[in-house]
């Protein structure tokens, strides 16, 4: 193959079409509070690791939803399971365990 | 009330007496477009176009790429009107999508700015003693054969129309982003609804491929090709307009813009290496055309006077569909015999499994 000096940057948009949804889905499936989540932020807000890196749990939400789990896996290692986020959010979810389903469930997507 | 909408999305061409303002790209990357452009205006139509040899490069890249002052080149710009005033006319004739990005440019910022214009007209007489008016009319040399496109189906010598089939062979149209993307008043049917191409394909029989990245850039983008490391994504914007129109099996790109014209031509020839990708009929490239070109073939003239050997992805294919007849042993010839050497086959032209 002649070199080229470059490669082919593929797009960093979202696909929906490719990205696979059963791990979501059954992330979903055990902790349906999940559902109930109204993206408000407080758990951002309150994050101890979010003030020192730029760490987002609701962005790592938003990842999940879209399939998109490598990033989120990566992110989650910055968590430190203080817990703060379960004790501010309006709508009780149980985050602590969300990020621990994360890290069990999602490793098979790191690089 | 009567709806007056559309209004908005129609452009007025000049009909006659053109001032043409050829390209610096253009030439190199299909040799035989402009000299074509103005055959079908002077012989076939009839009607005047004066050809400058005095004018020079827009210098739109150097200005795209921060090498050019906005001051520098409204002065260009400036001493290109000049050049028109001597000639007597007053309908320039722009070849080039950049250079006509360049000219609409300029002439909004003068129109929004009087205070610019005059410093340019200052800046212009010092260093030339030149003074100049503006066009009356400024049109895209594609905007000009969309104009003439029905006096070309007229002398037509072959239509868009798959001889052996009789069925209309699908054309999918790119307009270059600075045609009418960033004053979308300056192109036929605006940004939302370009025609300009869409109009010559169904005019000369042919019938338009209506795909999802239908307005996605090219990928040429001035510093995205510039620097050789950029390079991956310009070829990925390329490459995101060929996999959703593939699946539409087009027969022929028609492009009216050189960036947009090389790109899709050359990045065909580019990923089929890197990936053994491909995108045409029988694991090859689709051709890809200037409008001047296919407004050649239309007319008949040879392919390999309107320079259609330069293209990276060979347009035989095309040229069989439309039942046109060629010498094959005569593309590699210049006019005068001279032989001028086969380039090396490439993946894109001998098929991909």
């Amino acid at each position: 193959m002649p070199q080229f000096g470059f490669s082919i940057s593929q797009p960093r948009a979202v696909n929906l079409d490719t990205n696979d949804f059963v791990p979501a889905e059954k992330l979903l499936r055990e902790l349906p509070e999940l559902q109930s989540c109204i993206a408000c932020g407080s758990c951002t807000a309150t994050c101890t690791a979010g003030n020192l890196t730029s760490f987002n749990f609701r962005k790592v939400h938003t990842l999940v939803r879209r399939g998109e789990y490598r990033e989120a896996y990566e992110q989650m290692d910055k968590c430190m399971l203080c817990g703060k986020c379960r004790l501010v959010c309006p709508r009780g979810i149980n985050t602590r365990a969300v990020v621990m389903k994360i890290k069990r469930e999602l490793g098979d997507y790191q690089r | 009330m009567k709806r007056n909408t559309w209004q908005e999305y129609q452009k007025e061409v000049a009909d006659d007496n053109y001032y043409y303002l050829r390209s610096c790209i253009r030439q190199n990357f299909f040799p035989g477009s402009e000299k074509a452009f103005v055959k079908i205006i002077r012989d076939e139509l009839g009607r005047n176009i004066f050809d400058d040899p005095a004018h020079t490069s827009c210098t739109g890249i150097g200005y795209h790429s921060d090498i050019v002052l906005h001051e520098t080149i409204m002065t260009v710009v400036a001493r290109q009107f000049s050049l028109m005033q001597d000639a007597g006319l007053e309908n320039a004739a722009v070849s080039c999508i950049t250079s006509f990005g360049i000219y609409t440019e300029v002439l909004e910022t003068w129109r929004e700015f009087p205070e610019v214009e005059e410093r340019i007209r200052e800046n212009l007489y010092k260093a030339t003693g030149r003074e100049f008016y503006k066009p009356r009319n400024l049109a895209h040399t594609s905007d000009i054969i969309f104009h003439h496109r029905e006096a070309i189906r007229d002398r037509a010598k072959y239509l868009l129309v798959n001889r052996r089939t009789g069925e209309p062979l699908r054309g999918v149209e790119h307009i270059g982003c600075h045609y009418a993307k960033i004053f979308p008043k300056e192109g036929i049917g605006g940004v939302e609804f370009p025609y300009v191409l869409a109009g010559m394909i169904e005019a000369w029989g042919g019938t338009v491929v209506d795909y999802p990245e239908r307005r996605h850039c090219c990928g040429f983008g001035f510093r995205n090709y510039l620097v050789q490391a950029n390079r991956g994504y310009s070829i990925g914007n390329s490459q995101k307009k060929l996999e959703s129109m593939a699946p539409y099996k087009p027969d022929f790109i028609l492009t009216n813009c050189p960036g947009c014209g090389m790109f899709l031509d050359k990045w065909q020839y580019t990923i089929a290496e890197i990936e053994g990708t491909t995108y045409g009929e029988d694991g090859k490239g689709i051709p890809v055309l200037t409008y001047e070109e296919l407004a050649g073939l239309v007319l008949g003239y040879d392919p390999w006077e309107l320079g259609l050997q330069m293209h990276q992805v060979d347009v035989e294919p095309l040229l069989n569909k439309m039942g046109i007849e060629y010498d094959p042993a005569a593309k590699y010839l210049m006019p005068n015999g001279k032989y001028i050497g086969r380039p090396a086959q490439a993946a894109v032209n001998m098929g991909v499994e």
